[in-house]
């Protein structure tokens, strides 16, 4: 029956009119999300990669890392647009936003550098690439995975935290939740959510056929390229087992 | 600031929601650890749970949590603000998180270890509790230290819908154009999530004195 109801109200053309229509608020919402996402990967992917590539500082950054996922969206929200510095409405959400994908992409990206195999940057310093070429040419190809990986994380809770933008007046899909509950109406409730939820699982989708594309197929396994242990190519005398 | 703190009614308020914010958010840690392990150790075993487990973990996990604050009420038959709602959601999200860290950090126990406990007569079920897990602890923690963060500010979105422990401080500064209590709320939630982090830390270290022996030599 509720799912007949919201049935109902997502195929109800009155709800497609005006500036409260559900697919200006799909809109919006699509736009704030990517967009926050957009600054944090320009922000975090570098800083990652740099301190993955020197492996220095990382306890630092790893700390503010942390810190940076304690802090509740709704609060970060609130305090920015109450202390309306920098405006009161979009501002503060993309900062919110954008702060709140920054660790899992930074951590990602970190993760993503450091991991990759030393032999395979070893074999790019000694054909004579600079650090730089390294970084950019070796490391961030092997690292896109699992980089992804965090991209993909970072994109759900933005999804999924966008909703609160409600709160401070601004038209995105939490409006049918907000709007929902403070009259009453259910369907309207349950369409928000759905609406959501939807949203979500096509961003996942779209950005794991946009890694497909981007990931060069050797680097497809998770596993990355086979790495025998160095333990099993010699035998306990350190004689070589293997021609 | 200081006017606000030093108010009775208001400190009271800050108690009783912080406390509720530590149950919401905690309890469902503990569910979920108890659901996870099990689960996990199956799919581990078992290549049919395997595929399903991690499959239905994905899908659990990519449903925002507002949405599934919502739309669990509707299934259950509780009211939106209910307790019940939020901790299941969370347990709900919290085991689909901890399956994947089970999963994963079985998977990287080396066969031989495995294989030389077996053969010293372990029998499956006490070689996962005495060798499995306590190998498994360090993926395991940090698969527990991300759930424990996100899973505290989750409860603080519980506030758009009434029921969001220390996030109510928010909604109910913001409405009034009252910093103090948002402040307050804000550093609170923090100070919990990074207590909480800390304290898995210890625990950790605490749990595995093998990764640090010959350290101190």
């Amino acid at each position: 029956m509720i799912v007949q109801q919201v049935f109902d109200y997502l195929t109800d053309p009155v709800n497609y009119r005006g500036p409260a229509g559900i697919d200006d608020r799909l809109l919006q919402h699509v736009r704030y999300c990517v967009l926050s996402l957009l600054i944090a990967v320009v922000v975090a992917v570098p800083v990652g990669a740099l301190i993955g590539h020197t492996r220095r500082g990382a306890a630092l950054f790893l700390g503010t890392a942390t810190a940076l996922r304690a802090l509740p969206s709704l609060g970060v929200l609130f305090v920015l647009a109450s202390a309306a510095v920098l405006g009161r409405g979009l501002p503060p959400l993309i900062i919110t936003l954008a702060v709140l994908a920054v660790p899992p992409v930074m951590l990602a990206t970190l993760a993503g550098v450091a991991g990759v195999a030393v032999d395979t940057v070893d074999a790019a310093r000694g054909v004579g690439m600079t650090e730089a070429q390294v970084l950019i040419g070796v490391e961030l190809p092997n690292a896109l995975p699992v980089l992804f990986g965090g991209v993909r994380t970072a994109m759900l809770q933005v999804v999924a935290t966008a909703p609160i933008a409600a709160l401070i007046g601004l038209e995105t899909l939490g409006q049918y939740v907000v709007a929902g509950l403070a009259q009453r109406d259910v369907p309207q409730v349950a369409a928000g959510a759905v609406l959501i939820a939807v949203l979500a699982i096509v961003f996942d989708i779209l950005l794991a056929a946009l890694q497909r594309l981007l990931v060069p197929t050797g680097l497809r396994t998770p596993a990355g390229p086979r790495r025998t242990p160095v333990s099993l190519l010699r035998g306990p005398a350190g004689e070589r087992t293997v021609a | 600031m200081i006017r606000y703190l030093t108010n009775e009614i208001y400190r009271a308020q800050i108690i009783e929601l912080f406390v509720a914010h530590l149950y919401l958010s905690l309890f469902p840690v503990v569910l979920a650890v108890l659901v996870a392990l099990p689960l996990g150790w199956a799919a581990n075993r078992h290549r049919a749970t395997r595929a399903a487990m991690l499959g239905a973990s994905s899908v659990l996990y990519t449903i925002p949590s507002l949405a599934l604050f919502i739309v669990l009420p509707l299934l259950l038959g509780t009211s939106f603000t209910s307790d019940v709602n939020i901790i299941v959601a969370l347990t709900l999200y919290t085991t689909a998180l901890l399956v994947r860290s089970v999963v994963d950090a079985l998977d990287a126990l080396p066969d031989s270890t495995l294989a030389a406990a077996t053969a010293m007569g372990y029998r499956p079920l006490r070689r996962a509790w005495e060798v499995e897990l306590p190998m498994a602890v360090p993926v395991l923690m940090a698969g527990l230290r991300v759930a424990v963060v996100s899973n505290v500010s989750l409860v603080s979105i519980g506030a758009l819908l009434g029921n969001g422990g220390l996030g109510e401080l928010f909604t109910f500064g913001f409405r009034q154009s009252y910093l103090p209590p948002q402040i307050t709320g804000l550093v609170l939630i923090a100070l919990i999530a990074l207590v909480a982090d800390g304290l898995i830390v210890l625990a950790q270290r605490t749990a595995t004195p093998w990764l640090r022996a010959g350290q101190d030599a």
